[in-house]
């Protein structure tokens, strides 16, 4: 495998519904990401291939991604290509594409303009559409199902998931992309009435409008384009049925089995660990799965607890987990995104610094 | 640096207007079915899927492949999604291939599938935008003024779209498995068919269908061991561009025209014309054949329409295009560009069965999205690149 590592990142201010058209949202992002390596002499004629993520129904129309390549500049033609998920999917295509040889350096965006759409309906259209999507299984009332098999299985109690919120909320202070944040103690969260038994309102994440890029580069030209560039040492995906019933609710197989196929068995100790966990028991349960040990610092950025543009939320783990080793304050962590109801399908990405 | 890729199965659905006898799931399951029957393996071989389709808005499902997971045995493998607008089905083939290319994966299952009859097209494409501005037009409100635009400047004469409406509904006849099966029409009884989008007559369109198509691609050592017939694919490109700006050449795009050049190169091609053998172009409108003749540098410009009307594409001509029928007899919107690439496949693996182009041994396959903006190519071979 080719050494690739993400050398710039950008994001958006995160709000909870901005009046900002997709391009208007996106276009400040890359001019940020290009002004990161603009001493280095980076141009947008040596980026060898762009790669986007987002999801039409959110945006709350067909096609919304076309609009997408007019913020970008592509002009001359470009070498690009969009993914319908998360950006953290659209990073994995353009680390595929550097993997061929054919490809050396590339630029990764998506965007969550989440307000767009009734986020709990829209959601609801991802499960089976002749026999659950009819009944309109909310996003809420999907995750509450999951959080109640933990809760009746005794993996873990109210009072820890109120401390997850806790702790995210008060992470969230210094990051000023969050949407969400303050200190908070965990008798005052748990005093307040559920929203979808068992879950709280410091349970479920804010409506989240983000945007946000990352750059990748192989090899030694990642070394001239950053001081401390973030290595990828590993990066894979994997999903699960999606049928509630025909899996553990409390556990994820498909996160486990991306962790240990990214390298995490083998990679030595993680200094932090960014996990797209929008919901408190989901960080619990992927904690569990991955096997993360106890002086793991998680979710230093608040979570996506704090910020959750969904089809960003994931790219942005990705980033906060880069940021802090370009910054030399972390020299190894794990990056997650989840997709689908109740951690359906998960991928991870370790990176290091040298 | 790159591992060499091969199709070893390609697999189709029966097209039609409404595939009322199967689901989502039934429908890629038997696409998927034949192309791993194609290939002998089972689904169990299968390391990673890739799935393509065009916007979610035309079945009313939220990224389907999810829900799909439980359908393709997929639980514990990667299943990823591509959307890349009407080159989808094209594109989905590319990043599939690219997988093996990375050497990451041993074998790679590429599908592309559209079940309109599931929902409601005109509505899926027109949808009232809360931002931006919408086209409200359709796809052949759309593109008529480019055709107009062609016509114009390259002095076709009116009835170049309904020779190619004839010559792909007559190629579709050797096709089982396409959607439209028209029997006698003549250019002068397509001349006739009524005009939709001046100047696009009702003949001279794709159908609205429900089909999906799939692609078994493997490395080199599979393919070797398993020593069926095979296709390797020798390049693959991909360009896109903005939707419009002032001055765009929106019938001969750049886009197209550089990611031609780029596959040329890639696959060793000087002489286009003469060394690729049969070409499956995405051909929603049948103008769009002399249209994409000359932006792929198959032709000189402004004279497509020359070798559609001298017969130099038709089944038994210098180079066949569309001997499937083409998107003009079958559109399942987010498969259409997967099975120009599975044709294009099929024809150099020699199994293209009644529409099989002699000799084939060199062969392209074509999809464009979008207002003519993104491009997705592939050329693939009988022999190893």
């Amino acid at each position: 495998m080719r050494d690739v590592a993400i050398v710039a990142t950008a994001q958006a201010p995160s709000s909870a519904a901005t009046t900002l058209t997709i391009p208007e949202l996106l276009i400040p992002v890359l001019a940020d990401l290009f002004a990161r390596v603009e001493d280095r002499g980076v141009e947008r004629a040596d980026i060898d291939f762009w790669c986007h993520g987002s999801c039409d129904y959110l945006s709350g129309q067909s096609f919304s991604f076309v609009n997408a390549v007019d913020a970008i500049g592509a002009w001359p033609p470009i070498v690009e290509s969009h993914v319908e998920a998360d950006g953290a999917f659209a990073l994995h295509e353009a680390w595929v594409k550097i993997q061929t040889g054919e490809a050396d350096t590339a630029v990764v965006f998506s965007n969550g303009k989440n307000s767009t759409s009734p986020i709990e309906q829209i959601m609801a259209l991802q499960m089976d559409p002749y026999s659950e999507a009819p009944l309109f299984p909310g996003l809420t009332a999907v995750a509450a199902l999951q959080a109640r098999s933990c809760l009746d299985a005794g993996v873990f109690t109210e009072r820890d998931m109120a401390e997850v919120a806790v702790r995210s909320r008060r992470d969230a202070l210094n990051n000023p992309f969050a949407v969400v944040r303050g200190e908070h103690d965990v008798d005052g969260l748990l005093a307040a009435p559920m929203s979808a038994d068992p879950l709280r309102p410091h349970d479920c994440p804010p409506l989240t409008d983000g945007a946000n890029a990352v750059m990748l580069a192989a090899g030694d030209i990642a070394r001239r384009w950053s001081d401390r560039p973030a290595w990828i040492r590993g990066i894979d995906h994997r999903i699960d049925t999606q049928r509630l019933g025909a899996r553990s609710l409390s556990e994820s197989a498909s996160a486990a089995m991306a962790a240990a196929k990214a390298g995490l068995g083998s990679i030595g100790r993680l200094d932090v660990a960014e996990l797209h966990a929008p919901f408190t028991h989901q960080e619990l349960i992927l904690r569990r799965s991955m096997g993360l040990s106890g002086d793991v610092v998680i979710n230093p950025s608040g979570g996506a607890l704090c910020a959750n543009p969904w089809m960003a939320a994931g790219l942005a783990r990705i980033i906060e987990v880069a940021d802090r080793i370009h910054s030399g304050a972390a020299d190894r962590g794990l990056a997650h995104c989840t997709s689908g109801p109740a951690l359906q399908q998960n991928l991870v990405a370790i990176l290091e610094g040298e | 640096m790159a591992e060499r890729v091969a199709v070893v199965g390609v697999g189709q659905t029966k097209h039609d207007a409404c595939r009322a006898d199967v689901s989502i799931a039934g429908l890629v399951r038997e696409a998927t079915d034949r192309a791993l029957e194609q290939a002998g393996l089972e689904l169990g071989d299968v390391d990673a899927i890739v799935i393509g389709k065009a916007p979610d808005t035309l079945e009313g499902v939220v990224m389907p492949e999810l829900w799909l997971a439980d359908a393709l045995a997929a639980s514990g493998k990667p299943v990823f999604r591509v959307h890349t607008a009407g080159s989808v089905g094209g594109s989905t083939a590319i990043v599939a291939a690219q997988h093996v290319m990375a050497g990451l994966h041993d074998v790679v299952l590429a599908i592309g599938f559209e079940k309109q009859s599931d929902g409601n097209a005109m509505w899926a494409l027109s949808v009232p935008t809360p931002f931006g501005m919408p086209v409200h037009a359709g796809a052949g409100g759309y593109f008529a003024p480019h055709v107009r635009s062609y016509i114009a400047r390259s002095g076709a004469p009116g009835h170049i779209g309904a020779m190619v409406a004839v010559k792909d509904r007559a190629n579709a006849l050797r096709n089982p498995l396409a959607h439209i099966h028209e029997h006698g029409l003549t250019l002068e009884t397509a001349l006739e068919s009524p005009m939709l989008w001046d100047p696009i007559r009702l003949v001279e369109t794709c159908p609205s269908s429900d089909g999906a198509c799939a692609v078994v691609l493997a490395s080199e050592s599979v393919a070797d061991r398993m020593n069926g017939p095979t296709a390797w694919v020798h390049a693959t490109a991909m360009r896109s561009e903005p939707t419009m700006f002032a001055g765009r050449d929106q019938v001969s795009p750049r886009a197209g025209e550089l990611c031609a050049e780029d596959l040329y190169r890639k696959a060793g091609i000087t002489d286009p014309f003469a060394q690729i053998d049969v070409a499956e172009i995405y051909v929603p409108f049948s103008w769009f054949e002399p249209m994409w003749l000359e932006n792929l540098g198959l032709v000189p410009r402004d004279e497509g329409w020359r070798y559609v009307e001298d017969g130099r594409t038709l089944f038994d001509g210098e180079l066949p295009v569309n001997p499937s029928g083409g998107v003009l007899s079958s559109n399942p919107i987010g498969a259409s560009g997967m099975i120009r690439f599975g044709e294009a496949a099929l024809q150099v693996m020699g199994c293209a069965g009644n529409h099989q182009v002699d000799g084939a041994r060199r062969a392209m396959g074509h999809a464009y999205g979008g207002g003519s903006q993104f491009f997705a190519m592939w050329i693939v071979a009988s022999h190893k690149p």
